[in-house]
């Protein structure tokens, strides 16, 4: 039971994660109809900046404070995702304003591969490590509850609670307030949108700021998990069936989504892995999302499809 | 051209009172490429007043619209705006100055509710910053929740309570333009214009939409700027009426001054009448 318990936590947590990325698309998905293959190098960019910056500023102080360090590392990165979100709304989303979605779609492949290059050209492209102070040792809890106690990865658990309060705050946002309607607005018809007086490109550069919001706490995350390496762009790949699966075009099915993959990996890999060999945790996720896509071509809880004719 | 741009109107029609000129359009020209779309239009636009822009399918009726609403710059020609000369600018700026407008093949947001639709007209109206609202505290929601008043006047309104909370998406098309209607009243415009707010309605729609647009008028003082080519609606609801056709400006004046007018019975009418 206790190990049970164990492995569906750890997937928990592991899914947090994944929803932490699937919302960078859901995002920018919502808000602009266009589905942002270049998600996986903001992450990556947004994290090579953090950990570079804090470690030359950590240098330049002289190794005194490493919180201070990481502030001045997490403004920095902050600032790269505000220039990206600009440049990218000057000198190509303005262009293309009333484009197809597929246009749109190959555009941020283009852009994916302009960021990782030049991420790499300034931030280098060796294997380097934030350090944000998570605590790294795993805790016994629960130990009254069930015999022997449940161990949880307690950076896990506090990465989790990171995203949980990121996606809390951006469903509200999203749901309620103007500039949140605004967004969905321009995503929806962007000539109506501007006939009611929501200007395209400050709404453009918000999205875009949000989703490298998102990029940045991400990298943080995953790279301190993990290390900063090329490799981080991998993740978004992982995210994909988490978006197929909750709905390209709702922030909780980005969350349940998450959930769901990171559960569903970890059990059927200690449960059914030893039956066929193991392995499963890489296709699982994929097989599940296409099992979706067959009865719920918008996803678990994405807007349900509505065509008149 | 029989009757003078500037003809005074009769005065007080149906008890309204018309102020003075709000947008004056001098000489516009307007060429797509080769294609004339509008070859030397001039007529203004009196405050409170229903003005109808009538003409044949491919008169420019709609290219005359989408110039005052700032999506076309024609090359030549003015645009005074309360007297003073309006520069080029984008649509969400024409928005900002008063100008609000309805679609002739709706332009709603699809997947939102009812509400939220009209609630994107209050937009512009709404002062609170990215930050107040990103972090959704007291202001913020006090604002929303005034605002959420008003679009709930406009819902009574247009009579469209039932289906508040309905994604617009799967509306019928007679709903479907009451709600293009609610969301640019919402922005309580000085100046509104309707494309075709009547096309592919049935009889009853239509004198439902005609009543709504009398009503607003009325009610609000709006301006209102009408293209249709159902001739006999337009002839019942607007004060003044400009006729168009390819590009040109045949006619200007009451709906009676034009309805006599020998011009706009050849082009329009077809000569038979």
């Amino acid at each position: 039971m206790g190990f049970f318990i164990e492995t569906m936590l750890g997937g928990l947590m592991t899914g947090m994660l994944y929803s932490l990325v699937a919302l960078g698309f859901v995002l920018i998905f919502k808000a602009s109809g266009v589905f942002n293959f270049a998600q996986g190098a903001m992450v990556l960019v947004a994290a090579l900046a953090m950990a570079r910056f804090s470690e030359w500023s950590n240098a330049a102080l002289g190794g005194d404070s490493l919180f201070l360090a990481n502030v001045i590392g997490i403004i920095g990165a902050g600032i790269v995702m505000f220039a990206v979100a600009w440049t990218v709304e000057r000198f190509v989303l303005r262009k293309l304003v009333n484009q197809e979605g597929a246009t749109l779609l190959m555009v941020t492949l283009g852009i994916a591969y302009v960021l990782e290059g030049l991420g790499q050209t300034f931030f280098g492209s060796e294997i380097y490590s934030i350090n944000v102070g998570m605590p790294k040792d795993p805790v016994i809890m629960f130990e009254g509850l069930i015999e022997g106690g449940v161990m949880i990865n307690k950076e896990d658990f506090i990465a989790a609670l990171l995203a949980a309060v990121l996606v809390g705050g951006l469903t509200v946002f999203f749901q309620k307030t103007s500039v949140g309607r605004a967004l969905r607005a321009v995503a929806d018809d962007h000539q109506a949108a501007q006939s009611v007086g929501i200007p395209l490109n400050k709404t453009w550069v918000i999205v875009w700021c949000v989703a490298g919001l998102v990029a940045l706490v991400a990298g943080i995350i995953w790279g301190s998990k993990m290390g900063v390496q090329f490799s981080l762009v991998t993740v978004a790949l992982r995210a994909l069936p988490v978006v197929i699966l909750g709905g390209l075009t709702s922030v909780p099915g980005a969350i349940v989504g998450g959930l769901i993959i990171g559960v569903g990996e970890k059990l059927s890999e200690v449960y059914l892995g030893p039956y066929v060999g193991g392995g499963i945790e890489i296709w699982f996720a994929y097989v599940m999302a296409l099992i979706v896509l067959l009865f719920r071509p918008q996803g678990l809880f994405g807007e349900k499809i509505i065509n008149r004719v | 051209m029989t009757n003078a741009s500037n003809a005074a109107p009769a005065a007080a029609q149906g008890g309204r009172k018309f102020g003075d000129v709000i947008l004056d359009l001098q000489n516009i020209s307007l060429r797509f490429g080769g294609v004339k779309a509008l070859t030397d239009i001039s007529f203004n636009i009196r405050e409170h007043e229903v003005r109808a822009i009538i003409g044949p399918n491919g008169a420019g009726k709609s290219s005359m619209l989408n110039v005052i609403n700032g999506v076309y710059h024609p090359q030549e020609g003015k645009i005074m705006f309360r007297g003073q000369e309006r520069k080029k600018m984008e649509p969400h700026m024409a928005a900002k100055q008063g100008i609000a407008r309805t679609f002739q093949n709706i332009a709603l947001f699809k997947g939102m509710s009812v509400l939220d639709n009209i609630m994107t007209g209050r937009n512009l109206r709404m002062k609170c910053n990215l930050f107040q609202q990103a972090l959704w505290i007291g202001a913020a929601r006090n604002e929303e929740i005034a605002h959420r008043e008003k679009v709930e006047e406009i819902v009574d309104f247009l009579e469209i309570q039932h289906i508040r909370k309905t994604a617009v998406g799967a509306l019928p098309y007679g709903l479907q333009k009451r709600v293009d209607l609610g969301r640019a009243l919402a922005m309580e415009p000085e100046i509104l214009l309707l494309d075709e707010p009547m096309a592919g309605m049935n009889v009853e729609e239509k004198q439902d939409m005609c009543r709504f647009i009398l009503d607003i008028s009325d009610q609000f003082g709006t301006t209102i700027v009408l293209i249709e080519h159902d001739m006999g609606v337009v002839m019942d609801i607007s004060d003044r009426v400009v006729v168009l056709d390819y590009g040109k400006k045949i006619g200007d004046g009451t709906p009676d001054e034009v309805r006599n007018n020998q011009d706009v019975i050849n082009a329009y009418l077809g000569s038979g009448h």
